[in-house]
């Protein structure tokens, strides 16, 4: 089989990822944008597991592509567990997820109440 | 161009698809649902690929839990479930993202062309859940474990974000 397909999908997917970081305005959209991205790196990790110039005959006996992939999965979900954390905190502190309407998301941007621990 | 080769083609297209539907879509669950697709589809190219293990866990964990937790934030943060006209920024910086899309897009293709091995063949047996199992535990062993520790931290870190100061 020949591995140029998978190679232009995963760069179709990084650029239309790119596209959906850099254009959307709803904070999960955005989300939706960086993990098309991330799967792009992934299927890259699979793909160089299988070809590529200057291999050894058999293959990695590490196999660090696949496994490489199977961490790039799991720390992606670690993040996007994280960020919709993030994301829904937002919403509670500025009423919307419009990622425009809200300009400040650090502890200092919240006036401080009597009795806080800081 | 063998069957393999068409089956290939045939799932990045629907890969490709949905991703621009997904990213383009002007209602929010439709755009999670087409992320599920576009997800299944590359779940299914790494199956085409002998990658059998890694697609399961593509299955599992990014169509499974990923977009299942997209799409609970997305009815947690009172999503609209009809078209929506404020998902996406205006023309220009839409135009802005459409180019640097486009020549990541351009550049990516052009330097993975050049590397491009030729023809290879399937090895489906290094992809399969014993040898995969056997490397993963025996060399891999300690990322491993430093991976299980992120994921804790990312647990404790997502409670400690939502609870915020309001509940001691």
């Amino acid at each position: 089989m020949h591995l140029t397909v998978p190679a232009l999908v995963a760069a179709g997917l990084a650029g239309i990822g790119l596209y959906g970081v850099l254009a959307r305005r709803n904070a999960v959209m955005v989300l939706v944008g960086a993990e098309l991205l991330l799967n792009a790196g992934v299927l890259l990790l699979v793909l160089t597991d299988l070809g590529g110039a200057g291999r050894a005959p058999g293959g990695d006996p590490l196999l660090s592509g696949q496994v490489g992939a199977l961490f790039a999965i799991t720390v992606a979900a670690a993040e996007i567990g994280l960020a919709l954390a993030v994301v829904l905190l937002l919403f509670r502190t500025s009423g919307s997820s419009d990622l425009r309407r809200s300009r400040s998301l650090g502890e200092a941007a919240r006036p401080v109440e009597d009795g806080d621990p800081r | 161009m063998t069957g393999l080769d068409v089956l290939l083609t045939a799932f990045g297209v629907l890969a490709l698809a949905s991703g621009l539907l997904a990213v383009t879509s002007q209602q929010v669950v439709h755009a999670a649902l087409w992320l599920v697709v576009s997800l299944g589809a590359l779940a299914g190219l790494y199956l085409l690929l002998g990658a059998e293990v890694v697609a399961l866990v593509q299955l599992l964990v990014y169509v499974g839990a990923v977009v299942v937790l997209v799409l609970f934030a997305l009815m947690l943060t009172r999503a609209p479930t009809g078209r929506s006209d404020d998902l996406d920024s205006p023309r220009p910086v839409r135009v802005l993202a459409a180019v640097v899309g486009a020549s990541t897009t351009v550049l990516l293709g052009a330097a993975l062309l050049a590397a491009d091995p030729g023809l290879v063949e399937r090895r489906a047996e290094t992809g399969q859940a014993r040898p995969l199992g056997e490397v993963l535990f025996a060399s891999w062993v300690l990322p491993f474990e430093l991976v299980s520790v992120l994921l804790l931290a990312a647990l404790v870190a997502a409670v400690a974000v939502s609870r915020g100061r309001e509940s001691e």
